[in-house]
């Protein structure tokens, strides 16, 4: 395959890894990196740092959005991205350090986990939650929008959650992903955020947390610019068109299909690290 | 300060936050465009070599490198200049917010953003 043909293939597998992802909610750059590395043949390191680019050009093009409708709260998100940027740092240099047949394996491991817990049906719990000392010292509380008006919530579970928030970055810089479906989980499960704001909030700091481990990607010679320019540009159009067609979309069978892929996926990535062949 | 007063100053900050954003993926996307353009003009033909990592040459991993190759506009370094676009975007936004607490004398909250740029701006050197 010559350097267009491949530059062809990759467009088009990340437009459509795109555009499936932002359509069910798991994100596009958790199948790229499978596909790169299994299919393509791509070296993982490669393909992890590709796809920590793409992750970022989603989370802030996503983010933009969000912002204006009013579900994120930037002060949730800036205190937990003290919590991310640091794992995340950490999980950079951390995958400089491991074999790539051991980063295959979490790889996987971490892929099948999201699958399941995003193919899960997800419902907002609207509660009273008893508000954390800490949570009210940082004014972590906020007002959301629903169809009954603006809503207030309040937090709690901030250190556990804020714990979570650090594994949650070292798996993002470990394997160049935005981690989105453990962030979701810290903020709707831990510390009982509303599940709209959780997932606003969540979107938002990928781009953060992402950055902080590109940097030491860059500078490890992870980021390849010929492997990196189409798998952002497809990814960031599908993901834009996936954003487009979100409303009115029937998502139930296609998230089923997706999360099976996915799943697919992750076993293959397991499999192949455990023999050795990645 | 009265609560409705600081709602519409949370909105504003929320807006000039989405329009950055918006700004710095579209400025990103430019030019890695550009830069592939020029890259597959120039090495379409060439064979790939993607399957055994040997890690980037210099003039691709850092910031002054990135910037030296761009004087002779090469595609690569062309595509590699809009990732660090795309990258200092999220690190805009939080530079930003540094000032927008700031403004709202919220002590605690620029501490906390300082902080997040700090390890930001760490991991580019």
């Amino acid at each position: 395959m010559n350097v267009l043909e491949f530059t062809l293939v990759v467009v088009s597998v990340s437009a459509l890894a795109g555009f499936l992802g932002a359509l069910t909610g798991l994100g596009g750059g958790v199948v790229i990196t499978p596909v790169l590395t299994l299919v393509l043949g791509v070296d993982i390191r490669y393909a992890i740092g590709a796809t920590l680019v793409s992750v970022i050009a989603t989370s802030s093009g996503a983010a933009a959005a969000y912002v204006k409708e009013g579900f994120s709260n930037i002060r949730i998100g800036m205190f937990l991205e003290v919590a991310t940027t640091i794992g995340a740092l950490c999980g950079a240099f951390l995958a400089t350090r491991i074999p790539s047949s051991a980063l295959a394996v979490i790889f996987g491991v971490v892929l099948l986990y999201s699958a399941i817990v995003s193919s899960r049906p997800r419902r907002e719990r609207l509660e009273n939650v008893p508000s954390d000392p800490l949570a009210e010292r940082l004014r972590l509380k906020g007002t959301f929008p629903t169809s009954g008006g603006l809503r207030n919530y309040r937090v709690t579970g901030v250190k556990a959650g804020f714990s979570l928030m650090f594994m949650a970055g070292t798996l993002s810089g470990l394997l160049g992903i935005g981690s989105g479906a453990l962030k979701v989980i810290a903020m709707d499960q831990v510390m009982r955020i509303p599940f709209k704001v959780s997932t606003a909030t969540s979107n938002f700091m990928i781009g953060v947390t992402a950055a902080a481990s590109a940097g030491v990607y860059l500078s490890r010679g992870y980021i390849d610019p010929g492997l990196a320019m189409p798998v952002m540009l497809g990814v960031l159009g599908g993901s834009l068109l996936g954003a487009r067609h979100l409303m009115g979309a029937r998502t139930r069978v296609l998230r089923l299909v997706f999360g099976a892929v996915v799943g697919l996926l992750a076993l293959e990535m397991i499999y192949s690290g455990i023999a050795g062949k990645i | 300060m009265t609560p409705s007063k600081q709602r519409w100053d949370d909105t504003r900050v929320e807006n000039i936050i989405g329009n950055l954003l918006r700004l710095g993926v579209s400025m990103a996307a430019f030019l890695v465009v550009t830069g592939g353009v020029l890259y597959l003009w120039r090495h379409g033909g060439a064979r790939v070599s993607f399957q055994v990592f040997h890690g980037e040459p210099a003039e691709y991993r850092s910031v002054s490198g990135v910037l030296h190759g761009l004087h002779s506009l090469r595609g690569r370094s062309l595509i590699q200049a809009g990732l660090l676009v795309l990258i200092a975007t999220p690190m805009a936004r939080v530079a930003f917010s540094v000032w927008a607490f700031a403004r709202e004398g919220d002590r605690v909250y620029v501490v906390i953003t300082l902080i997040v740029l700090g390890v930001l701006l760490y991991s580019l050197v």
